[in-house]
This record gives C-alpha cells, sequence and structure tokens, in this order.
C-alpha cells in the first residue's frame, strides 16, 4: 500500500499526485517509470513515468491524464488514501551527457516524463530547447517548470488558443533546419506525434529518441505483451525501453497494437464513469494534501 | 463417467471384499488401479474449477493397498525430493492420513501442489514395480493422487502444522522470488532462525503456480495456503519489490544489511517463434495470456480490471504444459475452436499425459505435424500458416525432429495466436549485476550447493535449470538453504 501525500489538478484530464513509495524514490533515475495497481485484486497494472521524486521525503510524482477507467479511478482518489501497490523504478534511464544542443518535444502528457529528463539533460550542461505543444490552450501542462529550466521555450497549440497555432512538429522542423542544427532531439507524447517529429528530423539526420508507451502487463519482461518493432527487431519496452531511435521504430504497429482492447477499454470506462462520480473529482482543481 | 461418489462407492465394496485379510502381492497386482474423478468434460471445458476432484477415502485405501511395499522402492529414486513413498502409503493404508502428509512434508513442503502438477509417469511412477509387473507405467501406484489426498485430508481438516523455528539469529536472509524454490528455501532457512525476506516483482506471490498454471489444474487458494504458512514462520514477504531495479543485490547486502541472498526469480523470459507477423494484434505469448487470465484474474469479467483478448478460433504453437494450458485456459474464455500446432506428434510432445487427454476430452483440436511459417493479417490476425512436416532423425533432444516439406504451406485461419514454446531465463538481474556469472543460455551458474559466483549468493529453480519443474525446483531451494544454513551456522 502506498499513501497519497498530495494531488493537484493541472488541466481539465491532468492530474499530478505524489505518492509514498521510499525504496522508488532513492532508486529511480529519469526515463524510468512504475506500475500502479490501484488495489490488490481486480485492478489493471498501469504503467506511469516518475515525474518526479523527492528521495527525503520518500515520494514519488506521478502525472497522468483520464484516459479511461483506471486512469480516472486513480484520479477520484484523494490525498491520505492508497493505492495497492507500486512496482519500480521499471525500463532503463535516460541515457544523459552533454550532446551540445537538444530539443525537448513534449506533446500533451507527454511534458510530465519530458520534464525530468529536461532538467537533467539541462544539468548535464546542454544547451536545451524546449517545444511544448497541446490541442487547445487548456491542455498544456507544466509549461512554467518547463520554462524555467530551458534555454529557450516555444508553445504551440492546434488550435492556436495559446502560443503559435501549429503543431510541434513545425518549431521542430525549422530548429533542425537552422545551422547548427541541434545535436539530439527528445519527442514524448502520443504515438502519432512522435511518429511525425521522427519524420521531421529524419531528413536532417537528427537522432531522435521516442519514450514509447506500449500497454504493459507486468513490466518485467516476462509477458512480452510491450513489443515493438524497432529496426526490424522486437523489443520490450518494459526492459529494452522504453526510449528508442524514433527512426526506427514502427509506429503504425505499435499504435495498432495500442487499439488491441478498445472495445473492452471503452466498455470499462462506461461502467467507471457510471459507478464513480467523476465529477466530484473533478472539482478538486486545488491542491490537495494529506497532514 | 464415473462420478466421485459411484467410484468411491466401488472402492467401498473392494474393501469390504478384502475385509481385513492379509495381501500377498499376488493380491494387490489383482486390485482395480484407482481412476481419477474428474469433472464432466463438457462442464469443466466452461467453468474454471478444477479438472481432477481428487480421491474419496475408499479409493485412496484401495489405491494404497496395491502398493507392493518394496524394499528397494525404485519409487523413492525417480522422485527429484526422494518422498518416502512406500512409508507415506502404508500410513494411507493405516488410515492414518495426517500421518502420510506429515511423512511426505519431512522431504517436500508442498505435497498438495506436487501431487497435482508433478509429471509423475517420468518421475515416481515410472520405476513402479507394479507398473513393471503389470507392463503398463498407467498401472503403477498413483502415488501423486495418493500424495494429494493426504495433503488435502491434513489442509481440510485443520491439522496442518506450522514448521517451529528456532530461536532468532539475528542474521538476514533475502530470497528473490516466490515460485517453488523460493518457498523451499525461505521456509527452510526460516526454520533454522534466521530472518528471511522474500522480494517478489509481482503483487502476488507464488511464481507460475498463481500465474502460470491455471486454476483448474491448480486452485490459487492452496497456493496461498502456502505462503500464509510462511508468514505465520515469521517469513516477511515484500510484493512489488523487483531486485535489480527496486534495489540492487548490492543494495540487500550493503544498505539493508542482509547476510545471504537466495536467487529464485524463474525463467520469465518468453520465446517467440520468430516468424514474419508475431507482432500484429492477437498474437499472445503464452506468458502473457495466461497472466491477465490467472494472476490479473481476467476470466472473472465482471470484477477484473484486465482486459483479455475475445477470441472465436485460436491457435497455441507449442507441445508442452504451457501449450496445454493455454489452450484449455483459451477455450474456458469462450473460444469456439482452439487448436494445438505441433511440429511433431503426440508421441514426442514434452506436456503430461494427464494434461493431454484431458485436453483431448475437453475438444481441443490437435494439428500434429504441423510447423508455423507465418502469421497472417494486416494490423490484427487472420490467419497462421502452416507448413506440413515429416519426421527425420532424431535431434539432441532424442525426438524425431521435424522436417518441413517444402510448397506444402497452407494458411490455418484463426483471430488468435498464442505462442506457447516455453520460456528462457530473464536477464533482468543479471543486467544489474555484472558480477554474477551466467552460462550462454542466460542461466546462472552454481556450485553443487548452489552458490553462485558472488559470495554469500545462492540460486537455484527454473533461473539455475532452465525451464523444469515445480519439484526440481523445490529441491534446488532446499539444497541452498542447507548451505545458506551452513554458511550462517559457521560464520556466527
Ligand atoms: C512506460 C510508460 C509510461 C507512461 N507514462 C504515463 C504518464 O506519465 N502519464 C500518463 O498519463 N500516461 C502514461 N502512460 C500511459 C498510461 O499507462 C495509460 O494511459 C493508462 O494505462 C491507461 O489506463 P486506463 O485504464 O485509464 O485507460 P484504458 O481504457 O485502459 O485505455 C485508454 C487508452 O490508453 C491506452 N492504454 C491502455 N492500457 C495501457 C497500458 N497498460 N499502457 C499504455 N497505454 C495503455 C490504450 O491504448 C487506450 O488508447 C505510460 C505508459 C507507458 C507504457
Ligand atoms: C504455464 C506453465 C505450466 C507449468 N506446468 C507445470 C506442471 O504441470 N508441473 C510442473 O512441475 N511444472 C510446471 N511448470 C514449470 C514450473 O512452474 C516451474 O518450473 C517452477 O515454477 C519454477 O519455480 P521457480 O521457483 O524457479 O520460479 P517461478 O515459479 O518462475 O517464480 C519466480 C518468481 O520470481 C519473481 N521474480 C523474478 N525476477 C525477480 C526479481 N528480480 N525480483 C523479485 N522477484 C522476481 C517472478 O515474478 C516470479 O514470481 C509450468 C510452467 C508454466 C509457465
Ligand atoms: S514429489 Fe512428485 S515425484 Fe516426488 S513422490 Fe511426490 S508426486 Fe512423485
Ligand atoms: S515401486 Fe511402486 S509398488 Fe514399489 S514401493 Fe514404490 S510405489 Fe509401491
Ligand atoms: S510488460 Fe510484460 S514484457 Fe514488458
Amino acid at each position: 500500500m502506498n499513501r497519497i501525500v498530495s494531488k493537484y489538478q493541472l488541466s481539465d484530464e491532468v492530474f499530478r499526485i505524489e505518492v509514498e513509495a521510499p525504496m522508488i524514490a532513492k532508486a529511480r533515475k529519469p526515463g524510468q517509470f512504475v506500475i500502479v495497481m490501484l488495489e490488490e485484486e481486480f485492478s489493471e497494472r498501469i504503467p506511469l513515468t516518475i515525474a518526479d521524486a523527492d528521495p527525503d521525503r520518500g515520494t514519488i510524482t506521478l502525472i497522468f491524464q483520464t484516459v479511461g477507467a483506471s486512469t480516472h479511478r486513480l484520479a477520484a482518489r484523494k490525498p491520505g488514501d492508497s493505492v495497492g501497490g507500486i512496482l519500480g523504478p521499471l525500463g532503463n534511464p535516460t541515457h544523459i551527457v552533454n550532446f551540445g544542443t537538444v530539443v525537448c518535444v513534449g506533446g500533451g502528457i507527454g511534458v510530465a516524463p519530458l520534464h525530468p529528463i529536461a532538467q537533467a539533460l539541462k544539468k548535464a550542461g546542454n544547451r536545451v530547447i524546449a517545444i511544448v505543444g497541446a490541442r487547445t490552450k487548456e491542455l498544456i501542462v507544466m509549461e512554467a517548470e518547463i520554462r524555467a529550466i530551458a534555454d529557450e521555450t516555444i508553445v504551440v497549440t492546434d488550435d492556436g488558443t495559446y502560443g503559435r497555432k501549429a503543431l510541434v512538429t513545425e518549431p521542430l522542423k525549422e530548429l533542425c533546419g537552422a545551422s547548427p542544427k541541434p545535436d539530439l532531439a527528445v519527442a514524448i507524447g502520443p504515438p502519432i506525434m512522435m511518429k511525425f517529429c521522427a519524420e521531421a528530423t529524419r531528413p536532417f539526420g537528427v537522432h531522435t529518441v521516442v519514450s514509447l508507451n506500449t500497454i504493459m502487463v507486468d513490466g518485467t519482461g516476462m509477458c512480452g505483451g510491450c513489443r515493438v518493432s524497432v529496426g526490424g527487431e522486437t523489443k520490450f519496452v518494459c526492459v529494452d525501453g522504453p526510449e528508442f531511435d524514433g527512426h526506427l521504430v514502427d509506429f503504425d504497429a505499435m499504435m495498432f497494437r495500442l487499439k488491441s482492447y478498445k472495445n473492452q477499454e471503452d466498455e470499462a470506462h462506461h461502467r467507471c464513469h457510471l459507478d464513480l462520480e467523476i465529477d466530484k473529482a473533478k472539482d478538486t482543481g486545488r491542491l490537495q494534501r494529506a497532514d | 463417467m464415473k462420478t466421485k461418489e459411484s467410484l468411491n462407492s466401488e472402492a467401498v465394496e473392494v474393501l469390504k471384499n478384502l475385509d481385513g485379510k492379509a495381501l500377498t502381492p499376488r493380491d494387490r497386482l489383482g486390485l482395480p488401479c484407482q481412476e481419477m474423478p474428474e469433472q464432466v468434460p463438457a462442464d469443466r471445458a466452461h467453468n474454471f474449477s478444477e479438472v481432477a476432484l481428487g480421491y474419496g477415502e475408499a479409493q485412496a485405501r484401495v489405491e494404497a493397498l496395491r502398493c507392493l511395499q518394496c524394499k528397494t522402492a525404485p519409487c523413492v529414486s525417480g522422485c527429484p525430493v526422494r518422498v518416502p513413498i512406500p512409508e507415506f502409503i502404508k500410513l494411507i493404508v493405516d488410515g492414518d492420513y495426517a500421518a502420510a502428509a506429515r511423512s511426505i512434508k519431512t522431504v517436500n513442503m508442498l505435497p498438495a501442489i506436487c501431487g497435482r502438477v508433478c509429471p509423475q509417469e517420468t518421475q515416481c511412477q515410472a520405476p513402479c514395480t507394479l507398473g513393471k509387473s503389470l507392463h503398463s507405467i498407467d498401472k503403477a501406484v498413483s502415488i501423486g493422487r495418493l500424495e494429494r489426498f493426504a495433503a488435502d485430508f491434513e489442509r481440510e481438516n485443520g491439522l496442518s502444522t506450522t514448521p517451529t523455528v528456532k530461536p532468532e539469529t539475528g542474521k538476514k536472509v533475502a530470497i528473490i522470488g516466490s515460485g517453488p524454490a523460493s518457498i523451499t528455501c525461505a521456509a527452510d532457512v526460516r526454520r533454522e532462525g534466521h530472518e528471511v525476506t522474500m522480494f517478489e516483482a509481482f503483487h502476488k506471490p507464488g511464481g507460475v503456480m498463481v500465474y502460470g498454471i491455471p486454476e483448474f489444474r491448480l486452485p490459487k487458494a492452496i497456493v496461498k495456503r502456502e505462503i500464509d504458512a510462511l508468514a505465520q514462520m515469521g517469513v516477511l514477504i515484500d510484493t512489488n519489490v523487483l531486485v535489480g531495479r527496486t534495489v540492487t543485490l548490492a543494495g540487500l547486502f550493503g544498505e539493508l544489511g542482509f547476510n545471504a541472498a537466495f536467487i529464485g526469480s524463474g525463467a520469465g523470459l518468453p520465446k517467440f517463434a520468430g516468424i514474419p507477423g508475431e507482432n500484429l494484434v492477437g498474437v499472445f505469448s503464452a506468458n502473457e495470456y495466461l497472466t491477465r487470465a490467472n494472476l490479473m484474474k481476467a476470466w472473472d469479467h465482471d470484477h477484473a480490471e484486465t482486459p483479455i483478448y475475445p477470441s472465436k478460433i485460436v491457435m497455441v504453437i507449442g507441445g508442452g504444459n504451457v501449450a496445454m494450458d493455454s489452450a484449455r485456459m483459451a477455450l474456458r474464455l469462450g473460444a469456439q475452436e482452439v487448436h494445438i500446432v505441433y511440429r511433431r506428434t503426440g508421441a514426442e510432445m514434452p506436456a503430461r499425459a494427464e494434461e493431454v487427454e484431458h485436453a483431448k476430452a475437453e475438444g481441443i483440436i490437435f494439428d500434429f505435424l504441423q510447423a508455423p511459417t507465418r502469421v497472417l493479417g494486416t494490423g490484427t490476425v487472420n490467419g497462421l500458416e502452416v507448413q506440413r512436416c515429416e519426421l527425420g532423425e532424431p535431434d539432441g533432444s532424442g525426438r524425431r525432429s521435424p522436417v518441413p516439406v517444402p510448397g506444402s504451406e497452407r494458411p490455418l485461419p484463426c483471430d488468435t495466436v498464442i505462442v506457447a514454446l516455453g520460456n528462457e531465463s530473464n536477464p533482468l538481474l543479471k543486467q544489474a549485476t555484472p558480477e554474477l556469472a551466467v552460462d550462454k543460455r542466460g542461466r546462472i551458474i552454481v556450485d553443487e550447493n548452489g552458490m553462485t559466483s558472488m559470495p554469500a549468493v545462492y540460486a537455484g529453480g527454473d533461473i539455475v535449470l532452465g525451464s523444469a519443474t515445480v519439484i526440481l525446483a523445490m529441491g534446488e531451494g532446499r539444497r541452498a538453504a542447507n548451505a545458506i544454513n551452513a554458511l550462517l551456522a559457521g560464520a556466527s
């Protein structure tokens, strides 16, 4: 059991929770994730990136978007409540060295996992240019945190309600076309965004790291459910990843696999909305803390 | 098919006719082999309850009377942990079932489990004199079923006792994983009074016995009982800890102050067939399929939140226990048609004979001499292409190897493919611990005491043997426990 210490709503669908997990807080490195189970018996195992950690207080921070039944149920938990279990840190830490100039692209909720990576890259001496994007203004999260780290921050929205009206790929292309071109791009967001970021950088030969969010069960390399094709080879995202060379990932196959359980998930989500008074959870837009 | 009650009444009659008279070996040879009562195939193919129902008391007595009580007891040498077979069978004859269970438990901590899942036909029952005399291994004494009977009797009547634990020594032992190797090692080390903590990556302890072997073959309540017994002995069970990631092996010894460690992390790396189309939606490793179904309880549609793929026609690739379990699980989860696709013939299949019989009775279709060449479909599976094979020369395993016939490819329509080709060693712990020596196949190398290349670190079970069996894993756990106990006794 892990106690939720605080909870904060970042946007309509995005929540940040801080939860007790002392061993994970101590061991984790940027780029790693955990698997959360809400209850021991019947819950799903949901992978979430460790957005931040405080080894002294023994807590980790998770930022998640309510997309289906499990994430909605998590969003309904209050400070002081617990979750059934958290396994981690999982996956390989991001390879952090001084590359030179790195463009960090975060789409939607992808900004959350991007944040610790950008932070570490900056600390390693890189010049960090951040591109933060979302469909609309409401869905931009953690802009201030990113601005605090990055040497330069570009905000874009699909509908132009905030920042520049563009997709993240546009400023990315411009940066790659400039001279000197960036030494590395890191793109984290919805699969379709990562796919097009990889396409955007490919002609310029800018190495592009993506962090994949496949369906997972164990997260320890035992089931193979998270497998993706990278450069024609099968890789397990939970142990070989989650970060891969975006130019080699077969995104189309991955996006297909993400939809494996679409019907059941929709049904579960529907059931969950019926038995959960989700709106109650939503009006908790202020910071909540357990004493 | 006879019911449990009718089989037992027949046994009652047999016992009446014997009327307590002393039996000659010839009499014993003439006693009827006791059939295992089972759920009717048509029913059990659609429920998750245990298939084999277990002997009634009279049946157990008759089966026990069949044992010739051989002086040399060849059966014992067939058992990897040397269960005192004639001794416990004699106790069943005498009607002291709890004593029979205690007798088995002197060497085998988990008789209710082994009685159910041991491949007896290749172990204890293979060399049985009775089977030899009757010219059929099927007519050997049903040692496993008797073992199960004694263990179930003890458990169901609340007669199980928790092993006594010696005074605390203040020494700490870490057990990594919670499968049969780890359970055995934990109990044996704890008995000596050492503090034992078992670390398990999953949220539930038990290893393959909870995530792989299905409920209909091994009820999870039985595994839970064994775990509870460990807890009663004072073994600390720490779930959701992945050693190598949450804490390193060095960290266990350093900060956490452990004096010795046992690695029982299992095999846990699914083998795929390496054929095109294997990453399509609808292709699963048996591990994933069974974990969703068992551990995550996807079979309980009303409660479980983990989804399972809705299958109509399923092709299971492989011929071992894992393949049988996957196929029978798919059937129970509602598939209309389930095939086992195997490259060789029934004679070469490594699965336990009983499981194959059960699968056949339930309506699983066996497609022998078919090698899968390609999974068909765009995005989602719509077929499995197979090539016909012929049996050639024996290969390294002594089995005749399949030779594909070129041009014989044909598609088998299906929506799901389950790859059940067994497991290799999960490399995670090794990667996090470079000084841990492993062989070419990633198995941890140990000496005759189960000690690894690292001081005070022992290993056993599937991570050492490759995919093996529950009982072999337990034997390894015990061997390492003895070495750990010796090490800690010496060090004090
Ligand atoms: C390594 C990794 C890190 C992740 N980090 C974050 C994060 O920091 N914040 C965040 O909001 N989300 C993150 N995700 C995605 C998150 O795990 C899913 O959104 C979540 O599991 C959905 O569960 P649900 O029951 O609410 O939705 P469901 O109804 O189950 O699914 C809704 C959608 O989420 C996808 N999905 C379902 N199950 C999974 C799964 N196990 N893994 C990935 N996607 C899934 C489905 O394709 C579907 O489109 C991460 C995923 C991975 C693999
Ligand atoms: C589907 C299936 C059916 C089978 N049927 C039979 C049968 O009928 N009869 C039979 O005798 N055998 C059978 N077997 C084989 C048998 O289950 C195994 O040989 C046996 O369970 C091995 O035991 P073990 O203790 O080595 O490890 P496992 O049972 O594999 O348990 C290992 C445990 O360690 C955990 N773990 C791994 N790495 C770490 C880590 N780094 N940190 C923490 N925890 C970790 C895992 O999560 C797992 O729970 C079957 C196997 C499968 C897969
Ligand atoms: S432990 Fe297994 S092999 Fe040994 S006697 Fe029991 S059933 Fe037979
Ligand atoms: S070999 Fe068979 S008949 Fe002889 S003691 Fe063992 S079980 Fe009994
Ligand atoms: S989640 Fe099971 S192998 Fe990656």
